[in-house]
């Protein structure tokens, strides 16, 4: 059975030291540039104290309260994914030797232990999904579990939830399941803590403690509670990848034509997309080249040329291939869906659109859809 | 392409333009040095040698074609040149002065110049590739002189560059910048626009304002409308669009739509009611 201890408000830097000596570089929340994001930590001081985040389609704005919480922000443009998956990496590199032999290098990530502070249920439930696609089988990809293997994950329960949330319709949140080394949930004066890990009792271990009281607990779900009920966005009811097969001639798809702007955004936040490109750059005198890769989007027809054509060449053929697979291949291939329900498709969208409301839209019958259209196109 | 005989060839030419892409070459430093050991630069004004008759293998391209001289002057140069590669906005796309394709020139010159008659100037600035056959286009304003040194490496290497043309969003999320857009509702031209710059301006908490010209599949209209759904009057909108690539495709159109949604009274704009 789990313990809950409880870390009092004004011993919350002994955490971040507690990480520091036992080697761990921290990285945690923090705001820069108008958002939440993670970087490098030293000072509970750098932590986003007060923030709160109010998210909505195309819009993303902070606020400073006097609530004096650190965690009361949900999310943030991006959590853990850029940390596991480079955003861009030389993969490796070649040489022409004087003799011509071409001599191949692997260039490995210099990955260190790393503790990232503030992780969500929504981040760690797309950590399992990236785990089971970069690390299956005999083939892991080298690169991820380096920097995988090396994470402690200090994972935040969350006490309240953004208008862009929806992670108790996939049921990946807001309570933290699985995928961490410590727990913590914030309340007023202090941190509900759980060790999850040998690595996390470790840590927990030299923190400054008492055991959590009942009524603390009581707190922690009460907000957890409270977060599930704030949360307004729901996915259609029954099968998705059913209905999603059921819907690939649906007319609807046909109006995001008018308003994806296909840039990619929605696939750059998302927590679970990992489509990548590679590049080769050489060298001017043509010795040495690199070979590297990078973060690719679906919605780049690039992505999708195969010998001499693109390959769903229209904008909302390439939006149905994202939300189809997100939703409904995604199942067959890896056993759930590949949506989590962080919102971040949502808020971080230019424009707005909304899979939710698309979801909804292509449940519906095609003729009630095309009434509903944002188009205002009305049918007889 | 390098043989045992001779090393390889270039020139960069200057036609309308304000020198900006030539400096962005200049500015490689080192790299350029090393480039002049791998090749010979028999023309590059700017930076010294002139020569602009030479037979090349690879000619850049700064610029603009806007005069009758400029038109035959670059015939020229694309016979004497293996490959032509635009560099920027202007030879690309025909750059801020192709603004006045949209006006009466005729009318604009008679009002500045004492004796317009001597001014000679096509009724448009146009493009490289409008007057001659084009190999690469790289665009920008400036052009990036990694992408120059880029397609020049791999042209030495004997085949054509790939050319990125996603939108500036994806390279923005690749550099851990935050959107400008969503988290401070600043117009930016980041999503229609290709990347090849870096994604410089959303780094610095400035909207992307579309020098590097349409991304490929630009859904220009879409965005537009969001603009003006967030309260963008049409004549800002127009002139987001017909700025530094307002020649180029959709832009021009989707500008031109915009612009004539704005009634001018009195000589000031104000927005249809």
């Amino acid at each position: 059975m789990k313990v809950h201890h409880f870390l009092a408000r004004d011993r919350f830097q002994t955490l971040l030291d507690a990480l520091g000596a036992a080697g761990y570089e921290v990285i945690g929340p923090q705001v820069r540039d108008h958002a939440i994001v993670f970087a490098p930590l030293s000072r509970v001081g750098e932590l986003p104290e007060g923030i709160l985040d109010e998210q909505a389609p195309g819009r993303y704005r902070l606020e400073l309260t006097d609530s004096g919480r650190l965690f009361d922000w949900t999310t943030g443009p991006q959590a853990i994914k850029p940390l596991t998956f480079a955003p861009r990496e030389t993969l490796w590199t070649s040489e022409r030797q004087p003799n011509g032999r071409l001599v191949f290098r692997e260039r490995p990530p210099e990955a260190q232990p790393t503790a990232v502070i503030g992780v969500r249920a929504c981040d760690l439930a797309a950590l399992s999904i990236h785990d089971r696609h970069f690390l299956h089988d005999a083939h892991p990809d080298p690169h991820y579990r380096e920097r995988r293997r090396n994470l402690l994950l200090v994972a935040v329960n969350c006490q309240r939830s953004a208008a862009t949330c929806f992670c108790t319709a996939t049921g990946d949140g807001p309570r933290v399941q699985h995928g961490y080394d410590l727990a913590l949930s914030e309340l007023d004066d202090g941190f509900v803590v759980e060790a999850h890990t040998r690595e996390g009792q470790a840590i927990l271990d030299a923190l400054e403690t008492t055991p959590a009281r009942h009524d603390q607990l009581e707190q922690v779900e009460a907000g957890l509670e409270r977060a599930s009920a704030q949360q307004t966005r729901r996915l259609p009811e029954g099968a998705l990848p059913e209905l999603l097969q059921a819907a690939v001639e649906h007319p609807h798809w046909q109006s995001l034509n008018d308003r994806c702007l296909t840039c990619g955004n929605c696939t750059a936040v998302c927590p679970t997309c990992f489509c990548q490109t590679h590049v080769d750059a050489l060298s001017l005198d043509g010795q040495t080249a690199s070979h590297d890769r990078q973060w690719a989007s679906c919605f780049d027809p690039d992505h999708s040329y195969i010998h001499g054509s693109v390959i769903r060449a229209e904008r909302p053929q390439r939006y149905r291939q994202w939300l189809t697979h997100k939703f409904g291949t995604w199942v067959e291939q890896y056993g759930r869906s590949g949506c989590v329900g962080c919102g971040r498709c949502i808020a971080w969208c230019p424009v707005g659109i909304d899979v939710t409301e698309e979801l909804d839209a292509l449940s519906k019958a095609p003729d009630d859809a095309l009434a509903k259209a944002p188009d205002g196109e009305e049918t007889p | 392409m390098t043989t045992a005989s001779r090393r390889p060839r270039i020139a960069v030419h200057k036609f309308s333009s304000c020198d900006g892409c030539q400096l962005a070459f200049l500015n490689l430093g080192e790299p350029l040095l090393a480039l002049a050991e791998t090749v010979d630069i028999l023309h590059f004004a700017e930076a010294g040698p002139v020569d602009e008759e030479a037979e090349v293998d690879i000619a850049f391209v700064e610029g603009s074609v806007a005069t009758s001289q400029d038109a035959a002057r670059l015939r020229g140069i694309r016979e004497r040149s293996r490959y032509l590669v635009t560099i920027g906005a202007c030879a690309t796309a025909g750059g801020i002065q192709a603004l006045r394709n949209l006006h009466d020139a005729d009318e604009w010159v008679s009002g500045i110049y004492a004796s317009p008659e001597q001014i000679d100037l096509l009724a448009d600035s146009t493009p490289i590739a409008e007057t001659v056959r084009v190999d690469l286009e790289l665009w920008g304003c400036p052009v990036s002189g990694e992408q120059v040194l880029g397609a020049t490496t791999a042209m030495l290497a004997g085949h054509l560059p790939r050319v990125d043309h996603s939108a500036v969003c994806l390279e923005c999320k690749r550099q851990q910048a935050v959107c400008v857009m969503v988290a401070q509702g600043r117009p930016c031209m980041g999503p229609v626009t290709s990347t090849g710059c870096g994604a410089i301006c959303p780094r610095f908490q400035r909207d992307c304002y579309a020098c590097y010209g349409p991304a490929v599949q630009a859904n220009v209209s879409a965005l537009a409308t969001h603009l003006a759904a967030t309260g963008m009057p049409a004549g800002d909108i127009a002139r987001r669009l017909l700025f530094i690539n307002g020649h180029a495709e959709p832009f021009r159109s989707e500008g031109r739509d915009w612009q004539a949604r704005v009634i001018t009274r009195s000589g000031r704009e104000e927005e249809p009611g």
